[in-house]
């Protein structure tokens, strides 16, 4: 099989090495952490530079050829899946940290520069980027970008929108995009830096971004509460914010999910509670100190049998560590592990909590749930097996209802994972139908042809296990 | 069984489906660091394996990405889903050997070299002779020199012969001792122990093993060369020769049930107590060999457990700054991680400090830096630029592949000319050993 003219064509664009195009190639970029999804790319290109993005991108619009951004694919609604073929266009060996302004307090990345990384290196200076996915050992900030992942840290200092300042992006055309920038205050136009963020590749590819970091808080304490029941978890929530403190972390676990994170973690989390809260607070340690006591106290009240606060920061971080090892934990039990991300707002967090419970037992499935409690964002968390399609049919018909739920209680879809594919058919439950019809316009406006990751986030494309036969 | 069904027990199904593509794996992975192809990682292979399970690709074209991965195994220390990709590495390049093309030439090599050389217990024997011959009759230095080792052999092949340590003449093989011979433990006995001498350990490194036996004495041990035993059988796995290496694994468990008195079973090669360990596992499936593997397994531990388990050692002073590389298989596999610290740390006199990104691959991967000498040599260079950050005149290794590999590149770069050497844990401890005390 000769290649491609596409194939040669991109060869000439960013080099023979940074073009992928083999069967076992193509197959090893079919899929992102999502499950259930998977289709064939035709190739799997690696520029180097904005420029080679746009030249890349001007030769896909002239073959009216699909491309879709990806950074290290851990996204979880198969936004990075490429479904209707085309390139994969992975960012990756974009990957240098431009600036760090110390003055400005803010950091000029390229896409591929991994989130854990960029991490590190500002709070080696004394800096801070909050936003901290659940995969940031490995995702990178293009990708952040791209899907306004949230993280642990939500609560108290916002998601990956809440530090983006400015971004360069390049448009459907080929066009260079440049939005906002160091700015503290920018009112110029539209602000096209937020819409952007979490448009999962369908309006532009992001080449560039300038995040907001903030001073390093001094301390950090670490509670762990532990719960014989799950509703007064859920309900201690609500009070704790009630009570004006905002907690970085305020993290849930049930039962189930506890036992598989202490099977991989090793921690000593409590195997017979119902739930733990994990709960963080940072700041100045006399701070740090009143707000984690104050919190011990409401959670006794509502009916905490114990609450345990770490020695030491690094015994607190060993435990939030672990708690960001839930979802690939949960993969143990099972070989397939559907994973969704409904949330509410939090005084309703006990009430959906309970209604999952519910649900779970009307379609006798088994869902774990953990989350960040303190954002009312949770996981439910099925593990089945792909291979029995009646279960799985089962699965997404209680999903279908908790989510039903989460809008009627006031919440959303999805909270931070994204729409991709795996949401289409409900984004319109959520934004009602003058909104999917905006977000349609908009898409046209920036993508006309529609080559920009085609089939996500509106509805009318979705299709699970779709391999496409080359 | 149908060809499908086949497939996927070869493949080991049950194993791939764990996987659930969250790609924690990819940051631990040494080939996907290096060349941030999703094929080079183990998430990717693993999809690979699946896509070849579900007729989506053919076995073939998924040989590439199986040869490039070193085997490490440091992905199984990142991944929460607790997938054991060793398995089905190995599951999958066994299944691949068996239909990939070979040409007359690489058959034959690999039938003499698997077969019959590591094969047998003689064959071992035999290549140590060989190996002497090679080097003490002036062989190896007239052959050397009209690069013909080179020629034949590949530059990779050559690195590592000129890297080899001297090998022992018949008379010191004879004189220190071979299968049978047990050695009196100094002062009261405390524990008998079994002695594991591995095939390319006992023949190039025959002398790490006799510092090994030494230093087992010395904490109270009487030792045993169990006799009837032969290669681990690892390398066999690495190169996709699975009923090979289960051979070679049934071998070793009947000589050392033979062996009804010791206390344990001790080896001092991080890669081949990595497969001993994992015997277990190699012979779950199997009715006749689960229970007596499952024993054997049990019984073996790392020269390093024992010594600090049975220590202290008696030492005396040994100056000089030491740093240490760890070996894959005994911290990803055994999980044996601070016992080499902890010994070399307590050597009087000494000066230990950390090799940054020793939990990283060196890229000797048992036969990797034969058979992918590029990536093997990139990883190897980069090894040495970090000792030399260190300032340490000793790396200290716990593997013979490491050792040879880690050498060729210390020789590459040149250190070795400046007082740097590279140095088997048995053989550092030993020179703090105090000879009067360990008599």
């Amino acid at each position: 099989m000769g290649d491609s003219a596409l194939v040669k064509a991109l060869r000439a664009i960013v080099g023979e090495q940074n073009v992928l195009a083999t069967p076992a190639d193509l197959a090893a970029y079919a899929y992102d952490a999502t499950p259930l999804y998977k289709s064939l790319p035709d190739v799997v290109v690696f520029p180097g530079s904005t420029a080679d993005v746009q030249a890349v991108v001007r030769l896909a619009a002239a073959l009216k050829t699909p491309v879709v951004p990806r950074g290290s694919g851990t996204n979880l609604s198969g936004g990075t899946v490429p479904l209707a073929g085309g390139i994969v266009l992975v960012m990756t060996r974009m990957s240098q940290i431009l600036e760090i302004d110390a003055a400005n307090l803010t950091a000029i990345v390229q896409p591929g520069v991994n989130t854990a990384l960029l991490s590190r290196t500002v709070e080696a200076q004394g800096l801070f980027y909050p936003p901290d996915p659940g995969s940031m050992v490995i995702s990178t900030i293009g990708g952040n970008v791209a899907e306004n992942a949230g993280g642990l840290r939500g609560l108290k200092y916002g998601v990956t929108r809440d530090y983006v300042m400015g971004l360069e992006a390049v448009l459907a055309n080929g066009d260079v995009l440049r939005t906002g920038g160091k700015n503290a205050k920018d009112v110029a136009g539209y602000d096209l830096t937020r819409l952007l963020v979490g448009s999962e590749g369908t309006l532009a590819v992001i080449t560039e971004v300038t995040v907001k970091l903030i001073p390093k808080p001094e301390t950090k304490r670490t509670a762990l509460a532990i719960f014989d029941d799950l509703e007064a978890a859920a309900r201690t929530v609500a009070r704790i914010i009630a009570g004006k403190i905002i907690p970085v972390t305020l993290e849930f676990m049930d039962r189930g999910t506890i036992n598989s994170v202490e099977d991989f973690a090793k921690v000593g989390l409590p195997r017979d509670a119902e739930a733990v809260l994990l709960i963080e607070q940072d700041g100045a340690p006399v701070v740090a100190d009143a707000d984690i006591i104050q919190i011990g106290r409401i959670c006794r009240e509502e009916g905490a049998r114990e609450v345990k606060v770490a020695a030491t920061v690094e015994e607190g971080t060993k435990l939030a560590e672990a708690r960001r090892f839930a979802l690939s934990a949960l993969a143990r039990k099972s070989p397939t592990c559907v994973l969704e991300d409904a949330t509410v707002p939090r005084s309703r967090l006990a009430e959906m909590v309970r209604f999952i419970g519910e649900t779970a037992k009307k379609y006798n499935i088994e869902i774990c749930t953990f989350g960040h409690a303190g954002d009312g964002n949770l996981h439910p968390t099925c593990p089945t097996d792909e291979r029995n399609h009646e279960e799985i049919e089962r699965v997404e018909k209680a999903f279908a209802e908790i989510f039903a739920k989460a809008i009627e209680l006031g919440g959303t879809i999805t909270g931070e994972h994204g729409v991709g594919l795996a949401k289409q058919d409900y984004l319109e439950w959520k934004c009602g139908a003058p909104g999917v019809e905006m977000m349609r316009r908009l898409k046209d406006a920036f993508d006309p042809a529609g080559i920009l990751n085609p089939g996500k986030v509106l509805p009318g494309s979705r299709n699970r296990l779709v391999v496409r036969a080359k | 069984m149908s060809l499908a069904e086949s497939l996927s027990a070869q493949l080991r199904e049950e194993e791939i489906i764990q996987c659930m593509r969250c790609g924690f794996c990819l940051s631990a992975c040494p080939t996907y660091k290096l060349y941030g192809r999703e094929a080079n990682s183990p998430r990717g292979r693993i999809a690979l394996a699946n896509a070849v399970l579900r007729g989506e690709i053919p076995l073939n074209d998924i040989t590439l990405p199986l040869d490039q991965c070193i085997g490490c195994r440091a992905c199984e220390t990142a991944c929460p889903a607790g997938v054991h990709y060793g398995t089905i590495l190995e599951a999958a390049r066994s299944t691949n050997e068996r239909s990939r093309p070979r040409g007359v030439f690489a058959r034959l090599f690999r039938k003499v070299a698997f077969e019959w050389i590591l094969g047998t217990p003689g064959g071992i024997k035999l290549a140590g002779f060989g190996l002497w011959f090679w080097q003490a009759t002036g062989l190896a230095t007239v052959i050397r020199g009209t690069g013909l080792v080179k020629a034949i052999a590949g530059a990779a092949a050559a690195d590592l012969d000129r890297a080899m340590p001297a090998a022992p003449s018949p008379a010191v093989r004879r004189a220190g001792g071979g299968m049978g011979t047990v050695f009196p433990a100094v002062g009261p006995k405390r524990a008998r122990a079994a002695f594991f001498t591995g095939c390319i350990m006992e023949m190039a490194f025959y002398q790490e093993n006799r510092d090994s036996i030494r230093l087992l004495q010395a904490v109270g041990c009487e030792v045993v060369i169990v006799p009837g035993q032969g290669c681990c059988g690892a390398v066999h796995t690495h190169a996709g020769e699975e009923p090979l290496a289960y051979e070679q694994a049934k071998r070793n468990i009947a000589a050392f049930e033979a062996e009804t008195g010791a206390d344990f079973i001790v080896l001092s090669a991080g890669g081949c107590g990595a497969a001993l360990k994992e015997y277990k596992l190699w012979f779950q499936q199997d009715q006749q060999w689960a229970l007596r593997a499952a024993a054997f397994s049990a019984k073996v531990k790392d020269l390093s457990e024992v010594l600090v388990a049975m220590g202290p050692l008696p030492l005396k002073e040994r100056k000089g700054r030491l740093t240490y590389q760890d070996s894959c298989h005994l911290r990803n596999v055994q999980k044996v991680v601070s016992q080499p610290r902890q010994l070399l740390t307590a050597i009087p006199g000494g000066e230990f400090v950390e090799l940054p990104g020793a939990d990283g691959c060196c890229g000797a991967g048992g036969i990797y830096n034969v058979t992918q000498p590029e990536t093997a040599n990139h990883l190897g260079n980069e090894k040495i630029d970090r000792l030399q950050q260190t300032g340490a005149t000793t790396l200290v290794v716990t593997n013979p592949p490491c050792q040879l590999h880690m050498q060729a590149s210390l020789m590459r770069s040149g250190l070795d000319q400046r007082g740097v050497a590279v140095k088997h844990i048995a053989t550092v401890l030993c020179e703090a050993l105090d000879r009067e005390e360990s008599q």
